[in-house]
């Protein structure tokens, strides 16, 4: 069984069919080259898989393709060059907060849904709002180093992360 | 020349500096290959059946459901192999390609499905039969060491062909490795010491966890063998490929894209042999890419028990130890024998002692195979003998820095017999943890402070090739075979070839290896890449610039002494010539390059590894921890390690390398335990049941103090670092909380073990009491 689904993705339009059955993370990975998003722990646990839907953060290894419609979906794909990405990406060079990557675009992406968000003021409220985000090669300091500076300093603000 | 070729830290273009991590870019968008991104043409999917029980005889296999399934292309089983002698192991060549008329661990392979997707190949499975006659099974120490134990093995041992470990032991039982040394008169220590401590420890299977699982794509055609793979060693893949399959080694091409994550967990060979093995029978490229729970069967920590005893004097000089350890390795050796000895090698620990009796044993069961894990054999070992250390202290009523600056061995001094001597100043990285934990200062009830130290032999068999090819624009490739695993090996070869030729490191690209055109490394593990892989990238990029002052001396008519080497351009004799212009003059065209080789073997060549290791890797940190006694939870307020790394290649490197350890041994601390049921079944093999650390187990405060004191035996006096901290920790856990009044002797410290202590502690204080009352 199959379903016509209509979404937008990466600021494209989409429009065709999805198996029923199919996962969110397959569907741009395997159809549509969207590698960015990486498969690890396939129970929506190590957040390595996150895209946006709707400016949220859902774990593509368990979503399905065909719920998309009418959606909007960012990808890492999409947010690169961006000037958000621009500036997260410094930070996260300056504080060496990428190691093997395998989690990095992921952890890039929630960042993109948490950082404007106003209640986020200190890095015990980041640390709890990260925590679906797991990476098992910085141990989470060089990270949450890279996004507090970014934070704290507003710039992220300035380049415009609002949904 | 001797001038050009000193690197004073001021004129230092890339050594010493945190540069950017090369491949971070990449990696932030998204666009970093791992092999699971890769589609070879007419790629298949492979989807791997696995034994449900621990130990059985096959008596039959039924593929044709599944190679009846529309899409399936082929079907891979032990029947498949009769030309081949399908067993391999680089320690003990123990384990067949796939079960052959038997299976010894729940998950081990016993067919492939190779379809045309993912979904239809894993549908397949359940289109196989197959029927089992049990077999009693020995899924624990306990069970496999008992004089009735079932056999796990039968038959000679077979030698694998990089164990490196000298004429191997006949195996007794299920005892498949022993290690062990002495010295002293242990008798005479312990018969005058003042204090003994003596006890049984327990330490658990642990999971790797790399976020990437095992993946691999192999292409066997005519031939020719191709193996896209997430290895950490490819030449040693390589070389079991060769062997396996009867094909010559140049004939097998291992290529390694990054790797998401390893820490042991691909190291050696993995799953490539039955990529291969099914490719060859499907005739097209397939893919084998694991779930975790099909990696957490793979791979994992071996799980340990261990009897140990101290001995002392009654003014607080350590006297003897006597060490008894059983790793569990599963049911193929895989890397246990290396382990076995490393956590043998970690047992006295880093001190003088008069007498010392070490005895380690690895031990085959029906669980899922064990093998490398960051720091093993000194995780393993050290909160054992640092918690002991530390009730010497206590019981002595000494404080438990001055127990360790009393002891401590000297730099030189024996770590083991015949060993390298100490090359380390231990007592200052002692100092420097205690100090960054104000380790004096009063703390409140319920809280403790610990400090542990210790040592892992590093750098592996220290064989490593590297070249180094200067362009004609002046540009650097560097060709090495570390594997990026995310360690950040890339940027730091290139910091290393960048401070030889006098350039920016920005000005050197460092590739992925394919061993067919990559010299050979030995192996991307035991913290040895900087050191030994690093060390022939500088050879190799010193003999660049060998060749760039030839080309000057006579380009500017000067002798060797009155050239100087900066910034890309050599200046002598009142003129400059850039590299690029020294390579236009050499060739006499706008083309050509400058090539180097580098080569690092063991001394004299012996192939032995009755000399090393190649250097000590220093396991140092302390912990503060807070322990509630209604809950038994443990929370780590504060954490401080030091990096004793002779010289650091790029600082913040270092400092991240130690935080990403720290999380691990917190990890491997607190709560990471692999469960099995009697039955040989791994019961937690999810990520919902296995917990790693996440964002909120993070200290609230961490410090890493780097030690350079340039007495590494790599490139600029580099030694290799990011383990010792894994080891560390969970000792430095242990401690402090021993120091809060919880004496633990097994791992992890989860809350329910941790509150039962509490209160098996409070009834013998309650009975101790009552016993006074009525006496």
């Amino acid at each position: 069984m199959s379903t016509m689904i209509t979404a937008t993705i990466n600021g494209r339009r989409f429009r065709g069919e999805v198996e029923d059955n199919e996962l969110l993370i397959d569907f741009l990975r395997e159809d549509l080259g969207l590698i960015g998003a990486r498969q690890s722990c396939e129970v929506e646990v190590c957040g390595s898989c996150t895209v946006l839907v709707d400016g949220l953060p859902v774990s593509s290894c368990c979503y399905l393709a065909c719920d998309l419609d009418g959606k909007v979906v960012e990808t890492i794909e999409g947010v690169v060059g961006t000037a958000f990405h621009e500036v997260l990406a410094d930070a996260f060079v300056r504080h060496a907060a990428v190691q093997c990557g395998y989690c990095t675009p992921a952890m890039v992406l929630t960042a993109k849904s948490l950082l404007d968000d106003e209640r986020l003021t200190d890095e015990e409220s980041l640390r709890r709002a990260m925590r679906g985000n797991l990476c098992r090669c910085t141990g989470y300091r060089a990270i949450l180093d890279a996004l507090m500076d970014v934070m704290g300093s507003g710039r992220v603000a300035e380049a415009g992360s609002g949904r | 020349m001797t001038q050009l070729l000193e690197h004073p830290a001021k004129s230092s273009t890339a050594i010493g500096l945190s540069v950017d991590r090369v491949d971070a870019r990449e990696k932030l968008a998204g666009s970093a290959e791992y092999t699971g991104d890769l589609h070879p043409p007419s790629m298949l999917y492979g989807a791997v059946l696995r034994s449900q029980f621990a130990h059985a005889e096959i008596e039959s296999i039924d593929t044709t459901g599944a190679e009846a399934t529309d899409g399936v292309i082929a079907v891979l089983t032990g029947d498949d192999l009769t030309d081949l002698d399908p067993y391999y192991g680089h320690a003990l060549r123990d384990r067949p390609i796939i079960a052959i008329g038997k299976v010894r661990f729940v998950g081990e392979p016993i067919a492939v499905v190779a379809a045309k997707s993912q979904t239809i190949a894993d549908a397949a499975l359940s289109a196989i039969d197959v029927s089992y006659r049990m077999l009693p099974h020995a899924t624990t120490l306990d069970r496999a060491l008992a004089p009735d134990a079932p056999l796990v093995h039968e038959g000679p041992v077979r030698p694998g062909l990089a164990h490196g470990l000298g004429k191997l032991p006949e195996r007794e039982g299920n005892v498949c490795y022993r290690y062990g040394f002495s010295f002293g008169d242990v008798d005479a220590a312990f018969a005058r010491a003042a204090v003994v401590v003596d006890d049984e420890y327990v330490f658990p299977a642990v999971y790797q966890y790399s976020m990437e699982t095992h993946t691999t794509i192999a292409h066997h055609r005519g031939r020719e063998i191709t193996v896209w793979s997430s290895c950490q060693h490819p030449f040693l893949v390589r070389q079991e490929i060769s062997e396996l399959f009867e094909v010559p080694l140049d004939d097998v091409r291992v290529i390694v894209p990054y790797l998401g994550g390893g820490f042991g967990s691909k190291s050696y060979t993995k799953m490539e042999p039955l990529a291969v093995a099914i490719s060859r029978k499907a005739g097209l490229p397939v893919r084998i890419m694991n779930r975790v729970d099909e990696s957490m069967v793979t791979t994992r920590r071996h799980n340990m028990k261990c009897r140990m005893r101290t001995a002392a004097s009654a003014e607080g000089q350590l006297l003897g130890r006597v060490v008894e350890m059983w790793l569990d390795t599963g049911a193929y050796a895989d890397n246990g024998p290396r382990v076995t000895a490393t956590a043998g090698d970690a047992g006295p620990g880093p001190y003088r002692w008069e007498a010392v009796d070490v005895k380690a044993r690895c031990v085959y069961t029906n669980t899922s195979p064990a093998g490398s894990y960051r720091a093993f054999g000194a995780t393993h070992l050290q909160w054992i003998g640092e918690s002991q250390v530390d009730e010497v202290a206590r019981r002595l009523g000494l404080d438990r820095v001055e127990i360790r600056r009393a002891n401590l061995l000297p730099r030189g001094g024996q770590v083991r017999p015949g060993a390298k001597g100490l090359d380390a100043d231990l007592v200052g990285d002692v100092e420097k943890v205690a100090a960054a934990l104000d380790w004096s200062s009063p703390r409140p009830q319920n809280r403790g402070v610990g400090l542990s130290v210790g040592l892992l032999a590093a750098g592996a068999h220290p064989v490593s090739m590297a070249t180094v090819r200067l362009g004609a624009d002046g540009g650097v490739t560097v060709l090495v075979g570390t594997t990026e695993l995310g360690q950040g090996a890339r940027t730091v070869m290139g910091q290393i070839a960048a401070e030889v030729l006098g350039l920016p490191a920005s000005r050197v690209v460092v590739r992925g290896t394919d061993t067919s055109y990559t010299p050979y490394d030995r192996s991307t593990g035991a913290s040895r890449s900087t050191t030994v892989a690093g060390k022939a990238v500088e050879d190799a990029a010193t003999q660049v610039l060998e060749e760039l002052i030839k080309t000057a001396e006579m380009a500017l008519g000067v002798e060797r002494h009155e050239l100087v080497v900066s910034e890309g351009r050599i200046t002598g004799g009142g003129a400059a010539m850039t590299y690029e212009e020294l390579i236009e003059r050499r060739f006499g065209l706008k083309g050509g390059e400058l090539i180097g080789q580098g080569h690092v073997g063991p001394r004299g060549g012996s192939g032995g590894f009755a000399d090393g290791p190649v250097f000590w890797e220093v396991c140092i940190g302390g912990a503060e921890v807070e322990v509630d006694p209604e809950t038994g939870v443990v929370t780590v307020l504060r954490v401080s390690t030091v990096a004793d790394v002779g010289k650091a290649i790029n600082p913040l490197l270092v400092r991240r390398q130690d935080e990403g350890a720290v999380m691990q041994g917190i990890g491997n601390a607190l709560f990471e335990e692999m469960r099995f049921s009697e039955d040989g079944l791994l019961l937690n093999d999810t990520l919902l049941d296995y917990r790693i650390p996440s964002f909120e187990d993070l200290p609230p405060s961490m410090s890493c103090t780097i030690v350079e004191n340039e007495d590494g035996p790599g490139p600029f006096g580099a030694k290799g670092c990011g383990e010792g901290a894994l080891a560390a920790l969970p000792a430095a856990i242990v401690n402090a909380l021993a120091d809060a009044g919880v004496h633990m002797s097994e791992l992890p410290l989860t809350p329910e073990r941790v509150w039962e202590k509490i209160q098996s502690a409070q009834r013998i204080r309650k009975n101790d009491s009552k016993e006074e009352r009525y006496q």
